[in-house]
């Protein structure tokens, strides 16, 4: 047991948790928002991929850190825009339209992956976002080299959390947006548009998931390979359900997981871990979302409107 | 915008809309292979020559649709109940695992009782798999989506430990794959000398029996009447919860039986890479089939052809061979679509 | 507050409006004007394109031709905005509230820059409270609209229009979820609001409140004007004449000795579900060859009370006899088994299957009974027989069986609704809101084998929000209230005003209460 006392005394071990959780995080926002306004995006995982690809690519190509992540946003926002298109004014279903779009989505990437390095098998890494450490703060012992000495894409997401939460419940737009998930009726009556507002949810939410892929391999694995993003899509739908709806408790949610994500791989490298098979911690964040559905389940608040197309003026 | 249910659609409406998304998934994927630096109409000739130009390539479809036809049923029975089994992976994982545990020697049993012993096992444990998400959706309401998915994981994760630990093959030199089934644990080909297996047959018959369960059967009709419309079904004293289990049941089995298939009929033993994503691909079949069970054989049969075609397309034209999951993704949305406009009527005002 | 508005000129004019949905033509040259400080009353049966005009008004549609002008200004067409934003609030029948959002969110939706870098709260907070005192509408602003009554939710909905500076309040069937002592209370703030310059356009088709708050009714009818009559020219006779198309006669009850009760409830209560109120100590007899109505404000318990009937909920306490014997471990086989014919509240929602055909829907209730299946195998053939016969019986106009249901009008569907449950001659018979939102013509003919029904000996519940309906086809009334059923009351003993009373939960014995205490 001492060892995994000394793993959480470790600021390396609270570094990697940040590390880990800022990726979830913005695509937990992501999928927030679109939940929020009424809509369920199970294309999360593949944008997410999409994502990964088009920030990678960016730099890989010559361009800039930040014009890879604004790339991939902008990729992400495309698949949103085609999400949105489908299940919004058309009512589609958002089940089947978000699975095909993660299908569509990840076979993009890939394809173009294959078309870009024909011939490569080692994926080729870029350079990329070097930690900032923030003056005088990361200089505090233990806390300082794990919160303040993150790369930007990091203090990004946690400032991001901060930013919905504001839209979200001190903003007109925000209470529209809420109303669409709630109600799209009472949207309508009020002169807005309900399509509008749902579009707009999905596609820069769709945005943020594509930047919870890029920071993927602009700030965590350096390159881009097959089967990266992992299932961490559907993770965040998970930590969305697991946070009731909230930016705050959503971000605590990805934290705790990443909390555990990090302590599985140091208990790999430890006497404890040396007798489990690792595939058993590796499935830990899986079990564990699985777990977190069920304990929320009885208390869900669940926008009412979720996943109910609105059709103006139906008779 | 606003949409307006249209009471008889004309013929041209029903065929016109699925054809253009036909046709616009062609247009795609000839302006992807042009992309490659590929002549679009060679790239697509070439697709249908690989997978129908020859006795050899149409077997090779017809053996890749097997597997499919079984997973699009899974899906299409579950989708019809609006159960949403997105784990039909996890269940021909644990189908496949199943026929390994019971075909590798353990059980010496004449073909004639081990392989439906086989058979059945997979079924069970595939619609045990399924059950779990079942329970937690209809005992607690947890959405059945997230957590068939994450058992995707959970259920590879399995099996790649159980073949680097106890199912490891002695004699397979390092690799993680499980010993080699006995022969009489084989599922034997349709006619000696072709590359058919008898799996494709009990696909067939599988399609049929559920054909006949959803149409003629009570069970098939609590399963749509729930699917269609829950609080009905509650008013009119159907069991929807034990409809719903007994849904997982049927669907998990099927998708079980996929593994079994591939793993008695093809490839002898049990690896990590069985299923190229088997379980993920049974939806775009179900989907394209419309959940018609007859339905599922031909898109099946469809889907294999895009995947086998695009393989031999690639080798030959050098075009990635994701053209054809990108086909086959966009075939599912813009159908979805298209069936939905010969349905509805978009409306300006 | 809005200026008052000049006594000449109109300020809302529709002109020539014609709308067509395919062949059906729902707006048909309609041309009518409001003046500022006027009361006017739109009347017409359900799909006499009361709803379809209003729409147009407020953008959802746009007419075919025909203009409207707000305040002597042209209103362009298809802006939802448009209407607001000049000064035209709407109460529809089903709130447009987001329930688990607070009042005052309600009331500040969409009236704040979308793109505002805050919503003014504060701001929000005093208006509510100025209009709250102005017009006598007191609400708490910070309630979640879920927990609020149906009478505080209509309250926010005139309060949101009041919010946005309406000059021009459109109250669609407004009273069908009051009782008469709340609809007088709202017909008081609307005249004060009518006493400040605004204008009013009252849809119903409740023809003595029309007369009593309206100064001049315009009749629809099928799509098309037929006629504008001041209140003090005309009478409810006359109008219901116009609106009708001819004289309708209330449905003839011949009088009947009641029965031996079929169907009892000792001391039943049921557990509250969500917004279904559950029931408390309810003792409730349905007897042979009697008509027995429920009435009360919508959400008291009727949904309880129907679903135990039905047998989608259990007593939690108390006990149900059926033909004398008591009855545990309730359910719907254990209803359908004892021959409880169940017409459905929401005849889309539970009734039927949309997508289904009319054979499938025909068996929904019998499908693993002999002769629709044996031994797990439906046997088609004998169900279609069953449907065409419904049809025949029941005057279901429809292609065929093999028609999905959803193509049939509410009309249709309704009857094949009554075709499969009265096939069997049931000797019990829970009706919930049958007629709710049929023509005349259906709700003729529904009504009319209710009455048939009773005259051969079943014993009938009919669940209202109409009281003239219960009034009219009661053989004995009870109200419920919060749960708690009222005593029988005899046919003509109870005027509209007593009933009321008992709907707000007034007269209820204290002992009733308190032995529900005891109990929990």
């Amino acid at each position: 047991m001492g060892e995994v006392l000394e793993i959480f005394l470790s600021a390396s071990f609270w570094a990697a948790v940040i590390r880990i959780a800022s990726p979830l995080i913005f695509a937990t926002m992501g999928e927030l928002i679109c939940e929020r306004a009424g809509v369920l995006n199970l294309g999360i995982e593949g944008i997410m991929v999409v994502g990964a690809f088009a920030g990678w690519m960016t730099v890989y190509s010559g361009g800039g850190l930040w014009t890879g992540v604004v790339v991939a946003m902008l990729a992400g926002m495309l698949f949103g825009l085609l999400h949105g298109t489908l299940t919004v004014p058309f009512g589609l279903s958002q089940h089947v339209v978000g699975l095909g779009i993660t299908l569509l989505a990840t076979a993009s990437a890939y394809f173009a992956y294959r078309l870009a390095l024909p011939r490569v098998t080692a994926p080729p890494r870029i350079e990329p976002f070097q930690p900032l450490p923030i003056p005088i703060l990361s200089d505090i012992p233990l806390i300082g080299p794990a919160l303040f000495s993150q790369t930007p894409l990091t203090y990004l997401a946690f400032g991001l959390v901060g930013v919905v939460s504001f839209v979200l419940f001190r903003t007109p737009l925000g209470l529209a947006l809420r109303a669409a998930g709630e109600n799209p009726a009472a949207v309508a009556a009020q002169g807005l548009s309900v399509t509008g507002l749902r579009m707009g949810a999905v596609i820069v939410g769709s945005g943020l998931m594509a930047v919870g892929g890029a920071f993927l391999t602009m700030s965590a694995f350096n390159s881009f390979f097959f089967e990266m993003v992992n299932g961490r899509g559907w993770i965040c739908i998970a930590l969305v359900v697991f946070g009731a709806w909230m930016p705050g408790k959503a971000l605590l949610g990805a934290v705790l997981f990443a909390m555990f994500d990090a302590l599985q791989i140091r208990l790999q490298q430890t006497a404890i871990g040396a007798d489990i098979p690792y595939q058993i911690f590796l499935m830990m964040p899986f079990v564990l979302s699985i777990l977190a559905l069920v304990i929320m389940s009885r208390r869900a608040s669940v926008p009412a409107a979720l996943m109910v197309p609105f059709n103006k003026g139906e008779r | 915008m606003r949409l307006e249910a249209i009471d008889r659609p004309s013929a041209l409406r029903l065929i016109g809309f699925p054809v253009a998304a036909l046709a616009l998934t062609v247009v795609l994927g000839s302006s992807l292979a042009m992309l490659a630096g590929a002549n679009p109409f060679q790239t697509l000739g070439l697709i249908l020559r690989g997978a129908a130009g020859s006795k050899f390539a149409l077997l090779e479809t017809l053996n890749r649709a097997t597997p499919l036809v079984f997973t699009g049923l899974a899906v299409a029975v579950a989708f019809r109940a609006r159960l949403w089994n997105i784990g039909a992976e996890a269940q021909l994982y644990a189908g496949a695992l199943m026929a390994v545990l019971l075909g590798t020697g353990w059980l010496g049993w004449p073909p004639g009782f081990l392989l439906p012993a086989m058979a059945g096992a997979a079924m069970l444990a595939g619609a045990l798999v399924l059950l779990a998400p079942a329970i937690l959706k209809t005992r607690f309401g947890v959405d059945e989506v997230v957590t068939t998915l994450l058992f995707n994981f959970i259920m590879l994760l399995f099996i790649s430990m159980l073949l680097e630990g106890p199912l490891k093959d002695p004699m397979g030199m390092g690799w993680p794959q499980s010993s080699r089934l006995i022969p009489d644990a084989r599922l034997p080909r349709i006619v000696e000398g072709l590359r058919l297996h008898w799996g494709f047959a009990f696909a067939l018959i599988a399609a049929a029996v559920v054909w006949a369960l959803q149409s003629r059967t009570t069970l098939g009709y609590e399963m749509r009447a729930v699917g269609q419309n829950r609080q009905a079904a509650e008013f009119a004293g159907i069991p929807v919860d034990r409809v719903i289990l007994k849904t997982a049941l049927l669907s998990g089995g099927l998708a079980a039986l996929a593994g079994f298939s591939e793993v008695a009929g093809l490839r002898g033993n049990l690896t990590l890479d069985l299923s190229p994503g088997f379980g993920y691909t049974g939806i775009i079949v179900a989907m394209l089939a419309l959940l018609n069970p007859i339905g599922v054989v031909v898109s099946a049969i469809f889907v294999a052809g895009v995947f086998v075609g695009a393989d031999s397309m690639s080798r030959a034209a050098g075009v990635p061979t994701y053209i054809a999951n990108i086909m086959l993704a966009t075939a599912l949305l813009t159908m979805v679509l298209a069936i939905s406009l010969t349905r509805y009527r978009v409306r300006w005002d | 507050m809005p200026p008052r508005e000049q006594a000449q000129g109109p300020v809302l004019r529709l002109d020539g409006i014609t709308k067509r949905f395919g062949r059906l033509v729902a707006n048909d040259a309609i041309s009518l004007s409001l003046h500022g400080g006027e009361v006017i009353a739109l009347l017409g049966e359900n799909g006499a394109g009361k709803t379809t005009l209003m729409n147009i008004l407020f953008g959802h549609y746009t007419a075919d031709s025909g203009s409207v002008e707000l305040f002597g200004q042209a209103l362009p067409q298809g802006n939802p905005r448009a209407a607001l934003a000049a000064g035209v609030g709407m109460v529809h029948q089903h709130f447009t509230l987001a329930d688990n959002l607070s009042v005052l969110d309600n009331l500040v939706l969409g009236t704040q820059p979308l793109w505002g870098a805050r919503l003014d709260m504060a701001g929000a907070r005093a208006k509510l409270a100025r209009l709250a005192q102005d017009f006598g509408l007191a609400v708490d602003p910070d309630a979640r609209v879920g927990t609020l009554s149906v009478g505080e939710r209509q309250r926010v909905e005139i309060l949101k229009a009041l919010y946005r500076d309406a000059r021009i309040l459109i109250l669609d069937e407004p009273t069908a979820v009051l009782t008469p002592q709340q609809a007088d209370a709202l017909f008081a703030a609307l005249r004060k609001m009518v006493a400040q310059g605004l204008s009013i356009i009252f849809i119903s088709h409740k023809l003595h409140e029309v007369m009593a708050i309206a100064s001049r009714v315009v009749v629809l009818r099928h799509g098309k004007l037929m006629g504008e009559v001041a209140v003090t020219d005309t009478d409810p006779r006359a109008l219901a004449e116009m609106m009708v198309g001819d004289s309708i006669s209330p449905p003839e009850v011949r009088a009947m000795t009641p029965g031996p009760a079929l169907l009892e409830l000792r001391a039943v209560s049921t557990p509250d579900r969500g917004n279904v109120r559950g029931l408390h100590r309810v003792d409730l007899s349905l007897r042979a060859g009697t008509i027995t109505g429920l009435a009360g404000v919508s959400g008291n318990g009727q949904a309880g009370l129907a679903d135990l009937i039905a047998g989608t909920e259990r007593p939690s306490g108390g006990e149900i006899r059926l033909h004398g014997t008591v009855h545990a471990h309730w359910s719907v086989t254990k209803a359908l088994r004892a021959g409880i014919a169940r017409i459905p509240e929401d005849r889309h929602k539970t009734g039927t299957i949309a997508d289904f055909t009319l054979t499938e829907n025909a068996i929904l209730e019998r499908y693993r009974d002999a002769p629709f299946a044996r031994r797990g195998w439906m046997d088609w053939r004998a169900a279609r027989a069953f449907a065409e016969s419904v049809i025949r019986s029941y005057d279901v106009r429809c292609p065929g069986p093999e028609t999905r249901i959803r193509l049939l009008s509410g009309g249709n569907m309704q009857k094949l609704i009554l075709g499969r449950v009265m096939e069997t001659g049931p000797q019990i018979i829970l009706a919930n809101q049958p007629v709710r939102g049929l023509d005349i013509g259906a709700i003729t003919f529904v009504q009319g084998q209710l009455l048939a029904a009773r005259d051969r000996g079943a014993a009938v519940l009919l669940i209202s929000e109409d009281l003239d309906e219960i009034q009219t086809l009661s053989d004995v009334i009870h109200v419920i209230s919060e749960g708690r059923l009222s005593p029988p009351f005899a046919r003509g003993s109870m005027s509209a005003g007593d009933l009321g009373r008992w709907m707000v939960g007034e007269g209820y014995a204290r002992e009733n209460m308190a032995g529900g205490q005891d109990a929990a």
